[in-house]
């Protein structure tokens, strides 16, 4: 049941915003499910699949989907994320989190006034 | 499209999987701005980020299933819930003015943002970032 709930508030958020929800099913995952940090990461991906597709469905009914952006970006950062993994697991990321975070909330900012 | 276009894509597509393998945020809140800057609307945005999450989603969730990390069941659990919450979502999205969601996705930027920097900050390299 309380899966049931995570993946409702999950679906929203992804749909809205265009996100994966991880950031909301990782945090419930571990906080109201007793999920350990690698599973509940791991069960999350595997979530998003579903609801990124169920969200590209609908969104295509509407007529809002680009497939031709979506292979530029999507593409490369498959290729992208397998070697940020393999080199997350070598380097410290404190500081790269840090400049990382900045970055968010300038281009946060920038979207917020703009 | 033109060929400046694909190659800036194709570039910062590349970074922002990079960025997502590395920290363990999704690729989705990178895409979204990217495809903005590109010139899509913020719903097309919203849209096109989803179907280009796909694969590197799949991609990351056969790998953690090799490690035994992910749960099957709880994960199909969730996916399946979630397209309730999608189908609002989706309707929400195409009914409110486009500014108002594009303020309202620089709010969950800025969100994300004290949340890394809170991690980063209280973070002794012990936590798993795998996601």
């Amino acid at each position: 049941m309380r899966l049931v709930a995570i993946g409702l508030v999950a679906g929203l958020f992804s749909a809205l915003f265009g996100v994966g929800g991880g950031i909301v099913i990782v945090p419930l995952l571990l906080g109201v499910a007793a999920f350990g940090a690698r599973e509940a990461a791991a069960t999350s991906l595997g979530a998003i699949v579903v609801t990124a597709t169920a969200g590209v469905a609908l969104y295509a009914l509407h007529d809002k989907v680009d497939p031709g952006y979506a292979a530029l970006v999507g593409v490369p950062a498959v290729a992208g994320a397998l070697i940020g993994t393999s080199a997350q697991q070598r380097i410290s990321t404190r500081t790269l989190t840090v400049v990382f975070a900045v970055f968010l909330a300038l281009v946060g900012v920038w979207l917020l006034v703009g | 499209m033109s060929t400046s276009t694909i190659i800036l894509a194709v570039c910062l597509g590349l970074v922002a999987g990079v960025m997502s393998g590395l920290l363990g945020v999704g690729g989705g809140i990178l895409f979204v701005p990217l495809l903005v800057v590109l010139g899509l609307g913020q719903v097309e945005a919203a849209a096109t980020s989803l179907l280009a999450i796909i694969p590197t989603a799949a991609v990351g969730a056969l790998r953690q299933a090799r490690y035994g990390n992910l749960r099957v069941r709880p994960a199909l659990v969730i996916g399946v819930a979630s397209i309730v919450g999608v189908e609002i979502g989706v309707r929400v999205a195409t009914s409110i003015p486009e500014d108002v969601l594009r303020r309202l996705f620089g709010a969950l930027l800025v969100a994300v943002a004290v949340q890394l920097a809170w991690r980063a900050r209280s973070q002794k390299a012990s936590y798993p970032r795998s996601k």
